[in-house]
């Protein structure tokens, strides 16, 4: 069947500010997995997701990625987005004076234009909204307030899921989405997270903690330490990160250079 | 074609003939005490000379491609009615509208249903039927501003409104004062005067319009004064929309009494030079004031605001909020003056400017200046010059939205909270049309309105 990687990474390095912070990534992602990276503060997890979302301050030094077979680099960050892609943002960015629900409806209607269907208008737009906000269980007062204005770490958080299950993409890549949630929170966005998977659809989610995992398997567990894949494995890895921390990997590597 | 432009002496000698073509064509129609003040004001236009970019008031506003221009006086527009299409644009507002086209009064609409005892009137006409009326305040209180512009404007009297909202009268509706100018043939001038007066406990809302039916050069030099009597509460925008080829100068004098509260609300997006001087004087205890502005410029214009608010008398409050947009080589002037006398004690004051500069071309001056001579005082100010944020550019796209509407999103969203204080719906609205309307994505944006 459909054995192409929805995305796939090869070789990756990435500069910032004369910095290399991406030193050779290698990742081949498939439709319908879930990947997890995971990786101590500094190891390079959001450049990683920052780059594939198309910012533009990263220098790529050197590799390529494919998205759905094609060169995704050239690509602008909305034609991604128009394309597919999604990413959950660490640090949601906050607009005043737009309002939550202007700005998701401007969004989904360029997707929708991309992919062939008709735009929605502000009715039919504000039913699907709100549909999709029960299922977050986000606070329906929050589309009609200013795009993360003043919301508070964990409404920012359902809010990006909220935008991910309107936008529907085909791989969501969420940069520690389950920071700083609650448990009750935390199981709302593993909820959000699973009601996307499909066969054609991938994630990777990005996370310090196994505690998300809990609620949704990966199919494989990456480490990201100082800018490379040092180790790969199944779901028991995470729970093994949790249980040891990171130390052990460092003296892995260090362990492996020696000999 | 022949040169029209004018070196110092000629325009001095230009403005002299005028003046004595002025007088002459207003003979004995005038009442006495007006031809005095008129002529004081020319002498004292002759005695101050046109601004120089050397003092300290206009380094930033060189008015010289002003001065190169032999602006005739405007003729008024005598046909009657009104082309429609000149007053469609303000039809659906709920407001009294006193029209002048030239800076001559060409009517009014509607033209019943107003309430009994509000005088709303074209100065001209009520200097003809009851200038008494008109004597203890036309060309008196802003006449000690040692302006040039000032003076000439009170020389070259013609027209403008006359507002006079009667003690404990509460105006629902707001009264709009449109200055249309109509440019035919040579470049001419108009010096509109409007004098607002809100009496003792009473409520209203002015509305004064600059526009322009077209895009030639000309120019407009206004001047305002407005009293706010003890415990009245006024609100005046005036709202600039000049042709992109003409000059702009207006001021606006506010003095309040005792707890009185007074908005002034400058919206400015026309002219190629504008240049407002706005001054605002709590006389009385408890007064307060609030300053509010907005200023959208591109290409070569420049936009000006120096303001002043004095603080002389205690317990007084005010507020200034002004943003500004820049675009590619325009310049922005933000200048605030903060003056506390002595004994204006517990005065609690506070002045923000913040500039959004879209293009690196685009230039704006920023001066707050604070004069504090009470001790018991409270007063901050702040001032901010910056471009869109890069994070919020990159959030916006990759949620799809393409880099130029992310743009102009973040440029609407930044002048959405000083422009969603218009309390009047119609003109908030229709600010932000008129903003939208020139952006090559902003019909989209309209919904955000
Ligand atoms: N604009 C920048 N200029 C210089 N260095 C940067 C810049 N952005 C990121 N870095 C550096 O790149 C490294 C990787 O940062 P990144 O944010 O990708 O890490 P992370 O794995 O996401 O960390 P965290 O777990 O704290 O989110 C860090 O050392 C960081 O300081
Ligand atoms: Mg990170």
């Amino acid at each position: 069947m459909n054995r192409r990687p929805l995305l796939e990474i090869r070789n990756l390095r990435v500069r910032i500010n004369g910095q290399e912070i991406l030193k050779g990534i290698t990742l081949a992602v498939y439709p319908g997995e879930v990947h997890s990276i995971m990786g101590p503060n500094g190891s390079g997890k959001s450049t990683l997701a920052q780059v594939l979302a198309g910012r533009e301050v990263y220098e790529i030094v050197e590799g390529e990625v494919l998205y759905d077979g094609e060169d995704l680099l050239p690509m602008s960050p909305e034609e991604r987005a128009r394309r597919g892609i999604f990413l959950a943002f660490q640090y949601p960015v906050e607009i005043p004076g737009v309002s939550n629900l202007y700005f998701l409806k401007a969004a989904v209607n360029t997707v929708r234009k991309q992919r062939g269907l008709p735009e929605l208008d502000a009715m039919e737009f504000l039913a699907l909204a709100r549909e999709k906000a029960k299922l977050v269980e986000l606070d329906e007062s929050l589309l009609q307030r200013a795009v993360n204005d003043g919301f508070s770490g964990g409404e920012k958080k359902r809010n990006e899921i909220f935008q991910m299950t309107l936008l529907e993409p085909r791989l969501a890549i969420l940069d520690e989405t389950d920071s700083g949630l609650d448990i009750d929170a935390l199981r709302v966005v593993a909820q959000g997270i699973n009601a996307l998977r499909h066969p054609d659809r991938a994630i990777v989610l990005i996370t310090h903690y196994q505690r998300l995992l809990n609620y949704v398997t990966p199919d494989v567990v990456h480490v990201l330490y100082d800018g490379r894949i040092v180790k790969s494995g199944g779901k028991e890895l995470a729970l093994e990160l949790e249980e040891k921390g990171y130390g052990w990997i460092a003296e892995e590597i260090i362990g492996s250079a020696r000999s | 074609m022949k040169d029209m432009r004018l070196d110092h002496r000629q325009e001095q000698a230009l403005y002299r003939t005028h003046f004595a073509q002025w007088n002459e064509r207003l003979g004995a129609r005038e009442p006495a005490w007006l031809r005095a003040r008129r002529e004081a004001a020319f002498a004292r236009f002759e005695a101050l000379g046109f601004p120089t970019p050397r003092q300290e008031e206009w380094r930033f506003t060189n008015i010289a491609p002003l001065l190169r221009v032999p602006f005739r006086l405007a003729a008024a527009w005598p046909e009657r009615p009104l082309p429609d299409e000149w007053l469609a644009p303000y039809r659906e507002w709920a407001a009294y509208h006193l029209v002048f086209v030239n800076g001559h009064f060409a009517g009014e609409l509607p033209t019943d249903d107003r309430p009994p005892r509000l005088l709303a009137r074209g100065i001209r006409a009520l200097l003809h039927e009851e200038p008494e009326i008109l004597e203890p305040h036309l060309v008196r209180f802003a006449e000690d501003a040692s302006s040039a512009f000032t003076a000439l404007n009170a020389a070259f009297l013609t027209d403008g409104a006359f507002v006079r909202i009667p003690r404990g009268a509460v105006l629902e509706t707001p009264i709009h004062l449109l200055f249309l100018t109509l440019e035919e043939g040579m470049p001419a001038v108009t010096h509109p005067r409007n004098v607002i007066l809100a009496e003792e406990n009473s409520q209203a809302t002015i509305i004064e319009s600059y526009v322009s039916l077209g895009d030639g050069q000309y120019f407009t030099n206004a001047v305002t004064e407005i009293w706010v009597g003890e415990n009245a509460i006024l609100q005046h925008y005036k709202v600039q929309r000049e042709s992109r080829a003409a000059f702009h100068i207006a001021s606006v004098r506010i003095a309040e009494e005792r707890t009185a509260m007074a908005l002034d609300f400058s919206i400015a997006l026309g002219a190629a030079l504008a240049r407002t001087d706005i001054v605002a004087i709590l006389k009385g205890e408890g007064a307060e004031c609030t300053l509010n502005g907005f200023y959208w410029a591109r290409d070569q214009q420049l936009v000006d605001h120096h303001t002043v608010i004095e603080h002389a008398a205690p317990h007084g409050t005010s507020r200034e909020f002004y943003k500004g947009i820049l675009d590619n080589e325009a310049r922005g002037v933000f200048d605030g003056t903060i003056i506390v006398r002595p004994g204006a004690q517990k005065t609690d004051a506070r002045q923000v400017n913040k500039n959004l500069l879209l293009s690196t071309d685009a230039l704006v001056n920023t001066n707050p200046r604070l004069q504090i001579l009470a001790d018991d005082v409270k007063c901050s100010h702040g001032a901010t010059i910056g471009h869109l944020d890069e994070d919020a550019l990159f959030y916006c796209r990759s949620r799809g939205l393409d880099a130029e509407t992310a743009r102009e999103m973040l440029t609407y969203a930044f002048a959405s909270d000083i422009l969603n204080t218009i309390a009047f719906g119609p003109l908030r609205r229709s600010v932000g049309e008129w903003v939208l309307t020139e952006w090559p994505e902003g019909e989209m944006l309209k919904e955000l309105l």
